[in-house]
């Protein structure tokens, strides 16, 4: 039951990171795609229906994760006590950013709201991508099934370590990037005419540096952990994964070029889901990995009682089901380009 | 200042903070579906144009109720990880399933409510407006059967490891402690956004702008308010005060400042405890009432706060008991605004009674007060526990995290919602006044 609560988890995180992945990737080239009042106005009026449905999944995934793993929710939680409630600043300014801009039709009041809305979306990519890196390269957890990390120490991956260090910094450049790339692809689809030209040329330049930092940060994992790919060896099949992280950035730059914004965006889709399906499949059973590996949590001694599992897989089945048919209905109302002047 | 303390603080701020605009939603969700469906009943597109008006002003509270309500998903595992470690296994069903069932409806429909009414249709918009509304009062069942359950633990065993997990799911999300409680906390929520209602209302006629709108909104913000303000004295706040009564004797006496058991207690009105001699200042009572509402019996015996070992009462007495007051206090109040408001408005006097319509205008922040203070009653009540009779509040908090931490984290919040408020006062009053200029032509 515990390894169908993992699974579960892992495909909200995946969905999280898809779909605000989009409305965090269009924070961050926001001021690239839009070069006026009215463009950056575009930008926001293509994610303004749908952003809040996004970052539910990231309060879902937190209140399953609560529900399933309490100890993991705890430790982790209040281990990485300070840059959790960052990022929990950072999505206040960031929704301010979003809903406020519209509010009054005064130049200085949008270009502040736009001015906060891509500096948190960008900060916000380079915190999770950091957040990722630490459960990759393991936390201090002792026998008391805590531990406590400053936000840096000396920059290194042992020891007494810190959330941000070079490999954590690395892990965060990565997510910017891959972010930047996929809002920049929904945003191809979603306008037209020069902010539709400006974004696909912001996917094909930055996706060379998508390479280059994938390469670095694959390079990066099995030397800081090298354990993630005993999965692999035990269960070959995995490997597909990295297969499908190869695909996907070719596909990325094949669609771009063609100009089927539609199909690029659905390959930097794919391309965020492999990479943290990928580090997910090295993991188990770890859901937190301790430094001291015997005192990582696994599914084993993290999850909640037995009962409780199951009666959860009964609602959460429905739950998701419900919750897929309103993002579709959500997404076919609004689907089609966004328009330059046009309210509504 | 210990960590423990200083996390009670971060979390009573936040939760307080984010609190004061739920109500609100929650309060006008159900008004709004009046609304919309007037305008298809009637035909009558003036009620079209109101359910637009109270939209936006939905739209901007709920972005608020949004933006705080995060961080109280989060601090759970920040702040009180021990707590959510003992307590997960039963808790987290409630919260897991706020986030499956409630945030998904409420936050696909906002945006279908807000920017779909002209690709929906006057049917679907309608739907759109409903849907949401069960959202946001499904959002609120889910944490008050949390709550519920922090007050009244059933349905759980505990397990070798000290954790408590969930034996019976039904138990869980249909405690009877959550029913009593979600039909009071709901009913404040109501009378919050009647009130409001009510009050924009009486601000546009006595202002002599959009007087045609001023009268509807008083119309509909007087009928329902009307209603709401009596519930939340007969049946639901009576229902609760029984609850306690049965299972928190001891949050009963300090809430009623009996420090010594009475045979035929009376009902205090008014007076200040004195912790140290362990009496009340100048009381005033009415003899026997108390002991009439709690048990129907006028000389039934009600237990004092000496009556239990003094771990066992609320760390801060005096508070409970002002907060008590205060929202039963202006729950009365409340009732007689609202009782002579609809009698006015059902005579044909009100839109002519300035005085009255001062006084409902004046009166929307008092819901706000009262259903703070109301859930003041419930936590203070609810300590020395976390979990009532069975985790203390001094265990519960995060083991690592230092109390410089949480400072630092507290003033954070406290310089973030300071300017949240400013900016939500601001975005308020221009849409009255917006309100005021366009009313009768909004797209
Ligand atoms: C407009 C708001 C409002 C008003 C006018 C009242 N209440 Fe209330 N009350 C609340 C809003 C509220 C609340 C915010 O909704 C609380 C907090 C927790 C809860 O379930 O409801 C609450 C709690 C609460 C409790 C404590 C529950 C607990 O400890 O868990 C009692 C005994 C009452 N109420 C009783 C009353 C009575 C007898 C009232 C007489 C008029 C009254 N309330 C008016
Ligand atoms: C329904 C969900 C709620 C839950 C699960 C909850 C839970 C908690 C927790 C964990 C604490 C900290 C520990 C403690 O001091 O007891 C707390 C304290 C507090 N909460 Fe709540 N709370 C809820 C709703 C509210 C609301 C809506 C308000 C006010 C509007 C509120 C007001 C307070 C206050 C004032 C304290 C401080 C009590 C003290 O420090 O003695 N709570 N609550
Ligand atoms: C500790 C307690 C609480 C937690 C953890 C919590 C959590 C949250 C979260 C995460 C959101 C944002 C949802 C979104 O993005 O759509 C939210 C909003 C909301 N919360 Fe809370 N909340 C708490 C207390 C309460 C209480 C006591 C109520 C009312 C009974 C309430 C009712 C709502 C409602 C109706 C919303 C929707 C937004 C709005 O209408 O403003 N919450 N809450």
């Amino acid at each position: 039951m515990e390894t169908v609560w993992f699974a579960i988890i892992a495909f909200m995180l995946v969905c999280y990171v898809v779909l605000d992945g989009f409305d965090i990737g269009a924070g961050i080239v926001q001021h690239f795609v839009g070069r006026s009042d009215k463009e950056r106005e575009v930008v926001i009026r293509a994610i303004g229906p749908v952003w809040d449905g996004n970052e539910v999944w990231l309060l879902a995934t937190g209140g399953t994760l609560y529900f399933a793993f309490p100890a993991l929710y705890s430790a982790a939680f209040s281990g990485f006590y300070l840059p959790l409630i960052m990022v929990l600043w950072l999505l206040i300014m960031r929704a301010a950013g979003i809903e406020l801009r519209h509010q009054l039709d005064n130049p200085m009041w949008t270009k502040f709201w736009d001015f906060v809305f891509s500096l948190s979306s960008i900060l916000l990519a380079i915190f999770f991508g950091a957040a990722l890196g630490n459960v990759v390269r393991g936390v201090p957890l002792d026998s008391t099934g805590y531990f406590f990390e400053p936000l840096f120490t000396d920059w290194g991956t042992t020891g007494a370590t810190g959330i941000l260090d070079w490999f954590t910094v690395l892990s965060g450049v990565v997510a910017f990037v891959a972010l930047a790339i996929h809002g920049a692809n929904y945003l191809a689809h979603k306008t037209e005419g020069e902010m539709n030209a400006r974004a696909r040329k912001i996917v094909s330049v930055a996706w060379f540096a998508l390479v280059l930092v994938t390469l670095a940060s694959l390079a990066a994992v099995l030397n800081v952990r090298p354990t993630i790919l005993d999965n692999y060896y035990f269960l070959p099949i995995g490997w597909l994964i990295p297969v499908g992280v190869i695909a996907s950035l070719a596909a990325i730059k094949y669609f771009n070029i063609k100009g089927d914004d539609k199909k690029a965006f659905l390959a930097s889709s794919v391309y965020l889901a492999m990479m943290l399906g990928g580090a997910v499949y090295g993991l188990y059973p770890n859901v937190l990995p301790a430094l001291d590996p015997q005192y990582s949590l696994t599914v084993q001694n993290a999850k909640a009682g037995a009962y409780g599992l199951s009666v959860g897989v009964i609602w959460w089945s429905i739950g998701i089901v419900i919750a897929i048919g309103y993002f579709t209905f959500l997404f076919r109302t609004f689907k089609g380009k966004v328009v330059v002047g046009e309210d509504h | 200042m210990e960590a423990n303390t200083l996390d009670r603080i971060q979390f009573a701020f936040t939760i307080t903070y984010h609190y004061l605009f739920p109500q609100l939603t929650m309060g006008l969700a159900p008004l709004i579906v009046i609304f919309k469906s007037l305008a298809i009943w009637k035909k009558d597109e003036r009620w079209n144009e109101t359910a637009r008006f109270w939209g936006k002003i939905f739209g901007i509270t709920f972005l608020f109720g949004v933006v705080t309500g995060i961080p109280m998903e989060f601090q759970f595992g920040t702040n009180w990880a021990a707590f959510s470690k003992y307590a997960g296994g039963v808790i987290g069903q409630t919260l897991a399933m706020e986030g499956m069932f409630a945030f998904f409806l409420e936050s696909s429909f906002i945006g279908l409510f807000l920017f779909g009414e002209k690709r929906l249709g006057q049917k679907l918009h309608w739907l759109s407006a409903l849907l949401l509304c069960v959202g946001t009062w499904l959002s609120g069942w889910f944490i008050i059967a949390t709550n519920a359950w922090m007050q009244h633990p059933v349905g759980y065993e505990t397990m070798a490891d000290g954790s408590v997990q969930l034996t019976s799911f039904w138990s869980l999300v249909l405690n009877q402690w959550a029913v009593y409680q979600y039909m009071h906390n709901m009913g404040g929520a109501l009378v919050t956004g009647t009130f409001a209602v009510a009050a924009l209302g009486a601000f546009y006629v006595l202002s002599k702008k959009q007087v045609e709108y001023g009268k509807l909104f008083l119309k509909v913000g007087v009928t329902a308010g009307c209603f709401a303000s009596i519930w939340m004295l007969f049946p639901s706040g009576d229902l609760q005060g029984r609850m306690i009564a049965k299972h928190q004797p001891v949050t009963l006496a300090a809430m009623e400042g009996l420090f010594d058991t009475t045979e035929g207690a009376p009902l205090v009105l008014i007076g200040q405890p004195d912790m140290e001699k362990k009496r009340l200042d100048n009381a005033v009572h009415i003899p026997n009432m108390l002991s009439f509402i709690t048990y129907q019996r006028w000389d039934a015996k009600v237990k004092g706060l000496n009556e239990f070992p003094e771990d066992q009462h609320p760390t801060n007495v005096p508070l409970l008991y002002y907060s008590f007051h205060i929202m039963v206090g202006l729950g009365t109040i409340f009732i007689g605004i609202m009782v002579i408001a609809a009698i006015w408005l059902w005579r044909g006097w009100l839109f002519n009674a300035n005085w009255l319509l001062w006084i409902i205008m004046l009166a929307f922040p008092f819901p706000f007060i009262a259903n703070t203070v109301g859930w003041m009653v419930a936590e203070l009540g609810r300590q020395p526990w976390l979990v009532y009779g069975l985790f203390r509040t001094e265990h519960g908090h995060s083991p690592m995290v230092s109390g410089g931490n949480v400072l630092f984290t507290l003033l954070g919040f406290a310089g973030m919602y300071t300017i949240l408020s400013l900016l939500y006062i601001f975005l308020m009053l221009r849409r009255i006044e917006h309100g005021a200029d366009e009313l009768g032509m909004i797209k």
